[in-house]
């Protein structure tokens, strides 16, 4: 037995037993620290399989490419959007709806490796996530659980890229429903037996290893999962202290109650959140598949977005809901839409991006997009993801020209453009966009 | 089948004597009898005819095993003065940098890492008392060589190279068998076929990617619109068999190295022009239906029409074969013998399948080979030429290197230093175990015999369910597998909680704790025996005496201590006597699958 138990046996013990020593983070004084204060969080609402923007955020009904949709008036003065997202429409003076995002990627994989990145995908390197880099470069130090969650992902998983594996995001794969491998499978005490045999091996191994077993990093990382299955930040995952009201209100789907949990987290200073709804890839019965997924999208954005202004979260949080591409203007034989990268929409809310406001527009009635010469037609205002990223960067709180030198020793930018001040609110534009 | 089953289910009363009511309910028992006694006779047919079937596979499945006899290092097989010339290589680089170098390990931790990089598990219980047994001389080298003709080695290795053909995504939907190209790779490497041949096979392939499964390797490319995505083929011919990245030159002139212009490129592109995907397979087409050549077009930015590219090599056009199709000429010029780039990529590349790091880092992105220098991955490569361009003579160079046999453990007194020992390989690269690697060890650690094409079907088929659920929930390394990489929080979580390591652990009748509980012959070996299936080692001193405490504090050994001296114990210091001996070995088990020895190779 050790006599003189070294910091971390303490910690293990304790973390054993289920003691946390950090304060928790959902406290009235974490609630005061927002705004200002606090740093930025982003959740990113990724509609997995390519969001038609004609049966969403852009309707153009009526025309050869609008399909059986219908748009409705929303709470800008004078934007409509789909029928099927009644309660965004009510909420939308207080979004920026981009109409004209454009991309070169019209492959899923490669398509959500440049919209999450920001960067085309290439074989030599992977670019890390723009929630990853925010994870990175802004750490809170008072958190237990890991500064990236991606809740309910599915199989392309938001990755740390060139920063390292560390920094992939957590996996929770249903929501509200428990998280997996946090509870030891013994008890208490045979657990802290086990954890100290475990320094007795670790121990072993360490000599005239110190430096090596340093880089492993393997005792860090473990230390940090230990706290973590202690930690009462993890109450943010548990929705039972959540009114039946605000959970109706966000929807009782996988989706609805990550984004529940999206803000809970955002609450605790998790910095980058990502809550996947998946089920956009309409080749085939393009409306109706809509219809059911926009039943599931359009309660739970509506309630994330109010819920955050509510509680004074919206301008230290961004929303920005985005998908890999957008869906033809034309429709298959099979009622469906294929995939079109050529121009898309995103909607985002809070964190200092302007509100009631759209950006760009496309075409109303060309057929394919393409003009009688054969050539692309672009919209109008045209927006550059990695232009949308560096603002996102700059707004919070991210140098977006810092380089990092890659495993393959190149240096790389967090992001390849600069920020662009008309997404952005005047005072907040000044503030952040420098030059 | 009875007769008075018959009469029952006939409805004919079996007796005079017998009152209605029980006729009836004898006539239904008898029925029930008759019908269960019926279906019993088919389920145990069944299972008869199921077992023998599990047999034949089994039989005709059989492969030599590992733990049989040593096997024997013919005099066209040895290796020696090419490997002393690698030794010699090292060692003046050592002494030119000036380095301390790390002591020679003990025989069982090269077999650990041959068996982590052979057959990507660490060795069986079975294996190390086998190798243990083996007094013969020459007993790695010999090993080896029985390792490469175990199935686990073409297996496991064919996998590995998989991912550097064809990376790990699923590809092209029907017309892409990343399977059938991966057993076409194990057969390969079964019959030690030229790694220059398997090349030319991948790049001039032709036919159904399922008849021949080489093909696959150009049909990975397809893109949505039916046709083939040359440039990623000739990125990939680039980076997989001449070990360097060429691909930023597809848009522009190479921005670091000179070397590489974007006319370099698309010449490389060219050659994979004509071939095309039909139904039948890979194609290629020299004409095209309005019957003009085929030629490949590169559409500028802001051009309306595309300029003709003739297919052209960056370098040594004389070793382009002078006939056959471009995509055989390509094959020819890259895998022709004075091509050292060839050599040296394979090298590099089987140098980091061994060892878990290559000799340069990245894998593929190897400087140009200098006139008149010569390097390690030059004298491994020479002997690769010299022996058929056999992908077992580089492993078994390697492996019989001293580099190999160094150890990971450093005298260095700064981190510095460290590192410096780190680059010049004068220590073993403490590298992070691959997820299959991982979870094959926490299986074979699992079970005392080998887990091979010779083992009970239901482990062979537990073993494949356990690994893919694993790799779901550990992550997979995708093709970036030689990337130096760290551990994550979901991983420590899932080998501390996961089911994985519970069920591997447990002491339940047929698993590896089990056995180890039973049948060691006292306190000392069960220990022994649980560090030798985890960690391939004996334990320390004070790991021994630590663990040994545990395993005589148990409540069996209490009971005994009670049998036997039934008088309660004067004052002294008291045991915990709260577990179990299962429970112990249980809990040492848990605890050597989450040591950072067990995760890391050493």
């Amino acid at each position: 037995m050790h006599l003189n138990p070294t910091r971390r046996q303490v910690l293990q013990f304790l973390s054993a037993c289920g003691v946390s020593l950090a304060l928790p983070g959902m406290t009235p004084s974490a609630a005061a620290r927002r705004r200002d204060e606090r740093p930025k969080s982003l959740i990113t609402l990724w509609m997995s399989g390519g969001m038609s923007q004609l049966e969403t955020w852009d309707p153009h009904p009526g025309t050869k490419s609008g399909g059986a949709v219908k748009d409705i008036p929303t709470s800008h003065k004078d934007a409509r959007i789909s029928e099927l997202l009644p309660q965004m429409a009510a909420q939308l003076h207080s979004c920026m709806l981009i109409r004209s995002l454009t991309s070169k990627e019209g492959d899923h994989e490669r398509g959500a490796a440049f919209v999450k990145t920001g960067y085309r995908p290439e074989p030599t390197l992977k670019y890390p996530t723009l929630g990853a880099i925010a994870a990175h470069e802004l750490p809170n130090a008072e958190l237990e659980i890991p500064q990236y969650m991606t809740l309910a992902p599915d199989r392309i998983v938001p990755e740390g890229g060139y920063l390292g594996n560390q920094w992939d995001a957590f996996r929770v794969f249903q929501p509200g429903r428990g998280l997996s491998n946090l509870k030891s499978r013994v008890n208490p005490e045979r657990q802290a037996d086990r954890l100290q045999g475990l320094d007795v091996v670790s121990q072993q191994f360490a000599q005239r290893r110190q430096f090596g077993t340093k880089r492993t990093l393997h005792q860090n990382t473990l230390d940090r999962a230990l706290q973590m299955m202690s930690s009462q930040q993890l109450k943010a995952f548990e929705l039972e202290t959540e009114s039946l009201g605000v959970k109706a209100a966000y929807g009782d789907t996988s989706f609805g109650r990550g984004c529940l949990i999206a803000r809970r987290l955002v609450e605790v200073g998790v910095r980058a959140i990502e809550v996947t709804l998946p089920g956009f890839d309409t080749h085939v019965s393009n409306h109706s598949g809509h219809v059911s997924q926009c039943k599931i999208l359009d309660p739970a954005i509506a309630a994330l977005i109010q819920e955050l202004r509510e509680r004074d979260l919206l301008d230290s949080t961004i929303v920005l809901c985005i998908s890999e591409f957008g869906r033809t203007p034309s429709i298959n034989p099979a009622a469906g839409r294929d995939h079109w990268p050529n121009w898309f929409s995103c909607l985002i809310a809070g964190g200092g991006f302007r509100e009631n406001t759209v950006i760009g527009a496309t075409p109303t009635d060309v057929f394919e997009g393409k003009k009688s010469d054969g050539k692309l037609v672009l919209p109008a205002e045209p927006v550059l993801v990695p232009e949308l990223y560096a603002t996102i960067m700059a707004t919070m709180g991210i140098d977006f020209r810092k380089e990092i030198l890659t495993p393959i020793g190149r240096p790389i930018r967090f992001a390849d453009a600069l920020p662009s001040a008309s997404l952005l609110k005047e005072d907040v534009a000044r503030k952040v966009i420098k030059s | 089948m009875s007769v008075a089953g018959r009469a029952g289910t006939s409805g004919v009363p079996l007796s005079k004597n017998i009152p209605a009511g029980s006729r009836t309910r004898m006539s239904k028992l008898l029925e029930f009898w008759e019908f269960h006694e019926m279906r019993a006779a088919v389920i145990i047919f069944a299972l008869l005819i199921a077992a023998l079937v599990l047999k034949v596979v089994q039989v005709a499945g059989r492969v030599e095993q590992l733990a049989g006899s040593p096997a024997v290092v013919t005099d066209d097989q040895q290796l020696g003065p090419a490997v002393a010339r690698l030794n010699e290589q090292f060692r003046q680089q050592w002494q030119a940098e000036n380095v301390q170098v790390g002591d020679t390990v003990a025989d069982l931790t090269v077999l650990r890492r041959l068996s982590l990089a052979m057959f990507g598990t660490v060795p069986s219980l079975e294996d190390i008392r086998a190798f243990e047994h083996d007094e013969q001389p020459n007993r790695i080298d010999r090993w080896i060589v029985k390792m490469l003709q175990d199935s686990r080695f073409s297996d496991y290795f064919a996998e590995r190279l998989a991912r550097s053909l064809v990376g790990v995504e699923d590809g092209p939907f029907i017309v892409f068998r990343r399977d059938r190209m991966t057993a076409w790779l194990a057969a390969q490497l079964r019959k030690d076929v030229s790694w220059s041949q398997m090349t030319k096979e991948l790049i001039a392939a032709e036919g159904l990617w399922t008849d021949r499964p080489a093909a696959n390797f150009i049909t990975v490319a397809r893109m949505e619109d039916e046709s083939l995505n040359v440039n990623k083929l000739a990125g990939r011919t680039v980076r997989t068999f001449l070990g360097q990245r060429i691909d930023c030159a597809q848009c522009h002139d190479h921005p670091f190295d000179p070397t590489w212009k974007q006319a370099d490129f698309e010449g490389l592109a060219a050659f994979y022009c004509q071939a095309s995907l039909s139904p039948g397979g890979v194609t290629d087409y020299e004409t095209g239906k309005d019957q003009q050549e085929v030629v490949y077009k590169v559409v500028d930015p802001g051009a309306e029409t595309g300029r003709v590219v003739p297919s052209a090599v960056p370098f040594h056009p004389e070793w382009l074969p002078a006939d056959g199709g471009l995509r055989y000429r390509l094959a020819g010029w890259v895998t022709h013998k004075d091509n050292r780039r060839f050599e040296r990529a394979t090298a590099n590349r089987v140098w980091g399948f061994m060892l878990g790091k290559p000799l340069h880092e990245p894998v593929d992105d190897l400087p140009h080979p200098v006139d008149g220098e010569t390097d390690a991955l030059d004298i491994l490569g020479q002997e690769f030429r010299a022996r058929g361009d056999r992908l077992s003579v580089l492993i078994r160079m390697i492996a019989m290197s001293d580099v190999f046999r160094l150890s990971s453990e450093s005298s260095a007194d700064n981190a510095d230093t460290y590192t410096k020992q780190v680059q010049a390989w004068a220590v073993f690269p403490l590298v992070r175990l691959r997820p299959e690697q991982v979870i094959g060890s926490l299986f074979q650690a699992g079970h005392v015999r080998s887990i091979d094409q010779n083992s009970n079907p239901f482990v062979r088929v537990a073993k494949f369910g356990n690994e893919n659920d694993f790799l779901n929930e550990y992550g997979d390394m995708g093709d970036e597998e030689l990337l130096q990489q760290v551990g994550t929080i979901p991983q420590a979580l899932l080998r501390m909680n996961g089911r994985f390591t519970a069920e591997q652990s447990k002491v339940d009748a047929l698993s590896a704790p089990a056995q180890i509980l039973n049948f060691s012959p006292d306190n000392a070996a069960v220990i022994d025996n649980c560090y030798l299936a985890c960690l391939c080692r004996f334990p320390a001193v004070d790991e021994r005496a630590y663990f040994l405490n545990l395993l005589e504090s148990t409540t069996e050994a209490a009971a005994e201590k009670r049998k036997a001296n039934p008088e309660p114990p004067a004052a002294g210091p008291k045991l915990k006597t709260t577990r179990t001996r299962a429970q112990v070995v249980e809990d040492l088990v848990w605890t050597l699958y989450n040591s950072p020895e067990f995760s890391w190779n050493h």
